[in-house]
């Protein structure tokens, strides 16, 4: 039986009525991952024995009684390795859980392995890995978005039943969308960020990528919730997301901002999400049109804050804690030695841009700049959701690139963030289903909701998932 | 926003930041991240003297808590992940002569 087809939720059912144990669910997904991952290659590190280890001693009760989850490799997993695909964390053993991973076990969770990403998060393509890149697995030529590439890969392969990503501009909805999985950014609080490696502070959230709507919405009430470790984390209540899941679009408020339909985007994108969108209206939502004016300054605004924000964050990584060292003369020349060497070339390019966006003299004109334009775009989603419950677009102007294509020109590779940077800025949630094929590549539609309200978010993914069977689609490896 | 496209000093900028780069990586990145600077000057089509800066999204301001001893993670496994630890301490190049 190929059990590693399953659903978290289906799954999940089998095993609570015994018809077949974590072991075995387990075990077909070791199989499947090495009968493919060879090719699409979304795994850093994996451990069949620890992974079977902890199969073998599943809480049994909890939502995830045994099923086992995938995790970028920039959430720390006590006991295993988090390199965030850099070698200045090469040889890294994480020595505590984080928040999230201590609710994922204790809901009776298997961390299975640590899926590849862009350096420290940075990056759109999963180009950035000191691992290497991680495969389209609709087209092995091709990326499979970033910076949760390996998660997303995983899940559209059938090599994890979900997984956890981070999203600070796009990091889960992009590759979900490039990827055709379901890709869900939490609002900026809802979820603890303690043990999440630090990328850009003011932006980066946890999430999940799952095989549809209904597991993303059990994985997020597992996840959700204060930590008094995450000083972020919002105190409010977390609701049943999969309860809220049944309520229907009827007379649901669909804002489209006329920002995101833009010339130079693939013709069968749009056209897929128009469909879409008409797809939703038949079931009972209303169109309003929408704008978002300031929607042409987001990659500005978030390449010099969240450059800003990584390059104080990242001066951690100095060779004194962790990681390795290379010796230099003195304290700086040895700072200077580690980093250099540690680092990829983007991480670099990025520490450098924030450093410089940060420094005396440029203070005002960039990172302080960027912050009040950063209050215009939030103003622009406030003012939108007053007339609608939630934004639909396109999660990306075009489908999947070739491996190669972008990763000569930073500023070619920023852009294909365009149409996710913007909810981080403002602090909203986000989901990415797949939404249809343009060139046999997978097309994402982004759900856009208000600050804490994924039950709106989720209940408007599971209409239209209801009402169509992309999601059903699998890439033949 | 500076409009001057000559004045980026990659190698100053890099001392700033602890890293070290090599002379090729120098130039690729002069080239590359003037060419970011001078995308990001769009920023200034916009009037903000009136705007208030937004540092996050998040409704929180001032969160405290008790300041209580806890327990908190193990030493041991700690200094495992360091280069060079003697006697429970994490080892620095020396600092001051």
């Amino acid at each position: 039986m190929s059990l590693h087809t399953l659903t978290v939720c289906q799954l999940r059912d089998k095993i609570r009525t015994g018809e077949v144990s974590s072991r075995e669910a387990t075990q077909s997904l070791l199989n499947r991952i090495a009968s493919v991952d060879g090719k699409v290659k979304a795994y850093n590190w994996l451990n069949a024995d620890n992974a079977l280890a902890q199969a073998d001693a599943a809480k049994k009760g909890g939502v995830l009684a045994g099923v086992p989850v995938a995790i970028k490799d920039v959430i720390n997993v006590d006991g295993q390795p988090c390199t965030c695909a850099s070698k200045i964390l090469q040889g890294y053993v994480a020595p505590y859980d984080a928040t999230v991973i201590r609710k994922l076990r204790e809901a009776g969770a298997i961390l299975v392995g640590r899926t590849n990403m862009d350096e420290f998060a940075m990056g759109s393509s999963t180009e950035n890995s000191s691992w290497g890149t991680t495969c389209n697995p609709w087209d092995l030529t091709r990326i499979p978005g970033g910076s949760s590439g390996g998660s997303a890969a995983a899940v559209a392969a059938d090599e994890a039943f979900a997984a956890l990503g981070s999203d600070t501009g796009g990091s889960i909805r992009q590759p979900a969308a490039l990827c055709g999985c379901v890709g869900l950014k939490p609002t900026y609080g809802r979820v603890s960020r303690y043990g999440l490696v630090a990328f850009a502070s003011s932006l980066d959230q946890i999430g999940s990528f799952t095989k549809d709507v209904r597991d993303a919405a059990l994985l997020l009430s597992v996840i959700s919730g204060h930590d008094p470790m995450d000083s972020t984390s919002v105190p409010r209540p977390v609701p049943d997301y999969v309860a809220a899941l049944e309520r229907g679009v009827k007379g649901l408020r669909i804002g489209l901002p006329k920002e995101y339909f833009i010339p130079g985007m693939d013709r069968e994108v749009e056209a897929a999400v128009r469909a879409a969108i008409a797809k939703l209206v038949s079931l009972g939502a209303e169109v309003v049109e929408i704008s978002l004016p300031h929607t042409d300054y987001a990659v500005a605004v978030y390449y010099l804050i969240a450059t800003a924000e990584a390059s104080a964050n990242l001066a951690r990584f100095d060779g004194v804690r962790y990681g390795a060292r290379v010796k230099g003369e003195d304290v700086i020349d040895t700072y200077g030695k580690t980093r250099g060497s540690g680092f990829g070339p983007e991480v670099k390019r990025r520490i450098i841009l924030g450093t410089y966006a940060l420094s005396a003299g440029y203070y005002d004109a960039y990172y302080l700049r960027a912050q009040k334009v950063r209050t215009l775009i939030r103003q622009d989603f406030e003012k939108a959701f007053a007339k609608c419950d939630v934004i639909v677009t396109p999660t990306t102007p075009e489908v999947a690139f070739k491996a190669g294509e972008k990763s000569g020109d930073p500023l070619k590779m920023y852009l294909s963030d365009i149409f996710t940077i913007s909810v981080n800025l403002a602090g909203n949630c986000g989901v990415s289903i797949p939404c249809g094929f343009a060139h046999k590549l997978p097309i994402g539609l982004q759900i856009i909701g208000k600050a804490f309200d994924e039950e709106t978010v989720l209940r408007t993914a599971y209409a239209y998932e209801q009402a169509t069977a992309w999601h059903k689609e699998r890439p033949v490896l | 926003m500076p409009e001057d496209k000559g004045q980026f000093d990659v190698a100053y900028v890099a001392h700033l930041a602890r890293l070290q780069l090599t002379d090729a990586e120098m130039t690729q990145f002069s080239s590359q991240l003037q060419n970011i600077l001078s995308y990001v000057t769009k920023l200034n089509e916009l009037d903000v003297s009136n705007v208030e800066p937004t540092a996050h999204a998040v409704p929180l301001t001032n969160v405290l808590r008790k300041d209580e001893a806890r327990p908190s993670i193990d030493r041991e496994r700690v200094l495992a992940n360091a280069p060079e630890t003697a006697r429970d301490l994490f080892i620095m190049p020396k600092i001051v002569e």
